[in-house]
């Protein structure tokens, strides 16, 4: 037919298109082409733009949907928009794509004698309370589980602690942001006693130093990197690469330097002995602002079930500090580390330099490290030695992955251990909660249970018998799925997935339920820098799609709970936020009025007097502090920020004559996190149709492997087969081999390895053994 | 029925006269990088001779230094 070959020839076109913005892309990293804004719109369009968040990272992109007659047509970057001002990425202008999905979950299935069987939401939702309540009543509160997302809108997670903590009692809610930015929480916590940045993306505007700690920014963060290729080539700001990869960010980078996994710990110390040395610490600003602390070390890395860590802090002095670190100069550490005397003096030098701002960034490289809180601390440590911090350009500042990792994981305490204010060992935060909640204050439990890694090996033991998923894929994205699959297929657990699309964890569901898309539904999201954001809901979703938010709502009103949850269905995501604010209340997080975040794209936390507050702890623009200094880091009792003694311990599994490779593991440009919506979307598909294995020339010459080939991946957890990538997207250093996740056909997941941070519990996704055949 | 992908280079501080030339081209769809110095040329012909002749034209475009092929499909006439 005419129109399909139309249809085909413009499909064809487009893909031409694509494939010229991938090798754009590929030789200038931070690319960005404004007119894919206007394409798919219609010439005669007469569309409806309704602004939101981006639906993928953590940048929060703000987008405007175009939609016409009722149907999602268009998107363009929102220029009204702080964070991207009318950018996006090639992920940000095809998300509404996925929408159009055939496979889309819109109907309720509940599994019958190994069937899934269409069934009426009510019913299956009937079905999903029942059951919640037959376990506890049999096994106990602590039976029962929900893990949710750094992708659930902030009213979904807070209906899922309100239930979960407030209601049942129990303390059994954790997330997949557990999996990516655990690490810079318990870092935030632990060095300045209040979570997220101090920064805002602003500083890149003020920064002459941009120097970013593995971390793929160019693919991971596309839109923030391309503003700092800006102002590299406006006013000569200067990038600087430490990875373990050579990466489109190391090219685009004026300087990369290459690690051996692990060693950051060194690196960072010997950046701090540098400085100390050198006489480049800020003394005035350390003595007024600082103090040093130590914690318990060879911690073990989680590996054995119902592992238990608790750090016992003592206070040292400047002068114990300083005598720890003589283990870290740099000719110590160049011999370990692989990065040359010569390029740790260079970083320090830029660090102690008075004269230059610099703002450090991180994500996944730093957090999913088996010493991931140390790893936050010792940057932390650098920021605070030279006084380079909470100020326009000097910062450290830790990216997410997700959408509202911050805004739902963080500031709702989607976490076991947290509350939508404090944590639950707290008693004053407890108090609060059971107040607002206006359930009895004994109800919720003091005691965390299950961290993400451990609440699926309770789920393998049989402890935990019934659990709810919602917008996340653990399936694919947990580490060493080989033993958390069997797992979940396990009689002994009843398995609830509220999704969009079915995934690998929705195919071991007992029920499926049917989850609203983004834009089908309102909802806040908080960004990396604290930008709390609202949308309206733009299109109705297909059959019988519902929000989490409300789908939880409706099992808590079955269960016996709907005095707690008074919620309308039309304007619950205005009451729950309304409710939510009141956790937040003053000068030192307070959350801007609803109507405020209708009008603007997006506004800052603390939101004080009808302004955002953009530099935390720098009394001339954080109206929180009170101590009449020019810095007040008020998340500890006596207003001062921890410096860390922190040393280098080694990874849990290293390369050995059996497994001589490092495996690493990430994410590539086109595809966002487990795939199950990217892949959906035809032009990302066939821009990046599988994954692969990378591995650097010398080491495939030395196996034979040719570019394509497919070869296994072996570790002593499980094998993935994969196509050898040599001299392509990335190149790692020698010895190690690559493999991006989102790809649930590969599953390299089923290779890595379950250890995780003994503090944050965030396992480490970049550093596990394992040997390579022809496949 | 060739339909080819590349990245045009403009000669320094060329890229709006180069953008206008192509535009002017029936056979030519652009899309120029909002902050680089490059742009994607899409172009569709009908047949390899026409495909020669554009190159020719593409060639005499003073404002542009490089033409480098990304990707190119033919389909069938008719489609």
């Amino acid at each position: 037919m005419y129109t399909s070959q139309t249809n085909r020839r413009s499909f064809i076109k487009k893909m031409a298109m694509l494939s010229a913005m991938t090798a754009a892309a590929t030789m200038f990293p931070g690319i960005l082409f404004a007119d894919q804004q206007e394409e798919g719109i219609p010439n005669s369009a007469n569309l409806d733009w309704k602004k939101g968040p981006c639906r993928f990272c953590g940048v929060g992109c703000g987008i405007l949907v175009g939609t016409e007659n009722g149907k999602a047509v268009a998107v363009k970057g929102d220029p009204n928009s702080p964070v991207n001002k009318g950018l996006l990425c090639v992920k940000g202008y095809h998300q509404t794509m996925c929408i159009q999905s055939k496979d889309r979950l819109t109907h309720a299935l509940v599994k019958k004698n190994g069937q899934y069987i269409k069934t009426p939401l009510n019913e299956a939702l009937d079905i999903v309370a029942n059951k919640m309540k037959e376990t506890i009543e049999k096994h106990g509160k602590d039976a029962v589980a929900m893990y949710t997302s750094g992708q659930s809108t902030i009213p979904e997670g807070y209906v899922a602690s309100k239930l979960m903590k407030g209601a049942i009692g129990t303390n059994n809610l954790d997330c997949n942001a557990r999996l990516c930015m655990a690490s810079a929480v318990a870092g935030f916590l632990t060095s300045f006693g209040a979570d997220e940045p101090m920064g805002c993306y602003e500083d890149i505007e003020h920064a002459d130093y941009f120097i970013t700690w593995g971390n793929n920014m160019a693919e991971m963060h596309p839109v923030l990197f391309s503003r700092m290729l800006e102002q590299k080539s406006r006013r000569g700001a200067k990038i600087i690469d430490f990875a373990t990869r050579t990466t489109r960010s190391s090219t685009a980078s004026d300087t990369s330097i290459l690690f051996e996994p692990q060693t950051d710990l060194a690196v960072a110390n010997a950046i701090c002995y540098e400085i100390i040395n050198n006489g480049w610490v800020n003394r005035s600003f350390v003595e007024k602002h600082c103090n040093f602390s130590k914690g318990l070390t060879n911690m073990g890395y989680g590996l054995e079930d119902n592992y238990k860590f608790k750090d016992k802090p003592s206070t040292i002095d400047f002068e114990a500090y300083k005598k720890f670190l003589e283990d870290y100069t740099p000719e110590k550490v160049a011999k370990y580390s692989k990065v040359s005397v010569k390029d740790i003096k260079y970083l320090a030098a830029i660090y102690g330099d008075p004269n230059k701002k610099v703002v450090s960034y991180w994500c996944m490289g730093m957090n999913q490290h088996t010493r991931g809180t140390w790893m936050n601390n010792l940057v932390y440590n650098i920021h605070l030695l030279t006084g380079k911090i909470s100020q326009p350009g000097n910062g450290p500042f830790s990216l997410t992955g997700q959408p509202s990792a911050c805004g739902t994981a963080r500031e709702v305490g989607t976490f076991t251990h947290k509350l939508p204010k404090g944590v639950v060992m707290n008693e004053k935060h407890r108090r609060l909660a059971a107040k607002i909640w206006k359930v009895p204050y004994e109800r919720i439990p003091a005691k965390p249970t299950y961290h993400a890694t451990e609440m699926f090996r309770a789920v393998d033991r049989g402890d935990i018998k019934f659990i709810w998923t919602q917008v996340t894929n653990p399936l694919v994205s947990l580490p060493k799925t080989s033993r958390y699959r069997p797992g979940m297929e396990k009689d002994s657990c009843f398995v609830v997935v509220s999704d969009v699309f079915p995934t690998p964890t929705s195919d071991v569901a007992d029920v499926i339920l049917p989850a609203s898309w983004h834009i089908e539904k309102s909802g806040l999201y908080g960004n990396s820098e604290r930008r709390t954001q609202h949308w309206d809901k733009m299109v109705e979703g297909p059959g019988e799609t519902t929000p989490d938010a409300w789908m939880t709502i409706e099992v808590a009103k079955r269960m016996g709970y709907g005095d707690l949850f008074p919620y309308s269905e039309e304007n619950h995501v205005e009451e729950i936020y309304n409710e939510y604010r009141q956790f937040h209340e003053g000068a030192k997080h307070g959350m801007a009025p609803l109507e405020v975040l209708k009008k603007e794209s997006g506004v800052i936390w603390p939101y004080v007097d009808g302004k955002s507050t953009q530099w935390r702890f720098n009394a001339k623009y954080d109206p929180a502090c009170s101590n009449g200094e020019d810095f007040h880091f008020y998340g500890k009792p006596d207003g001062k920020a921890v410096i860390w003694q922190r040393p280098y311990e080694p990874a849990p599994e290293v390369p050995d004559a059996t497994y001589p490779f490092w495996l690493n593991t990430g994410r590539v440009i086109e595809h966002w996190h487990t795939g199950s919506m990217t892949r959906r979307i035809p032009v990302l598909h066939k821009a990046m149709p599988s994954a692969y294995a990378e591995f650097h020339p010398e080491d495939a010459k030395a196996l034979g492997i040719r570019n394509g080939e497919n070869i296994k991946i072996i570790s002593r957890r499980g094998s993935c087969i994969l196509p050898a990538s040599i001299n392509e997207r990335g190149l790692p250093t020698k010895g190690q081999v690559f493999v991006p996740f989102f790809d649930e056909n590969m599953m390299i997941n089923d290779v890595t390895l379950d250890a995780f941070c003994p503090i944050s519990k965030e396992p480490d996704y970049k550093k596990c053994a394992v040997k390579v055949e022809k496949a | 029925m060739p339909i080819k992908s590349y990245l045009a280079h403009p000669h320094s501080g060329k890229k709006e006269q180069l953008i206008q030339a192509l535009s002017s081209i029936e056979q030519c769809e652009i899309m120029p990088a909002q902050n680089k110095e490059v742009l994607i040329l899409v172009t569709e012909t009908e047949n390899e001779s026409e495909e020669n002749l554009l190159k020719e034209k593409l060639e005499t475009i003073n404002s542009l230094k490089l033409l480098a092929l990304v990707s190119g499909f033919n389909t069938p006439k008719n489609n």
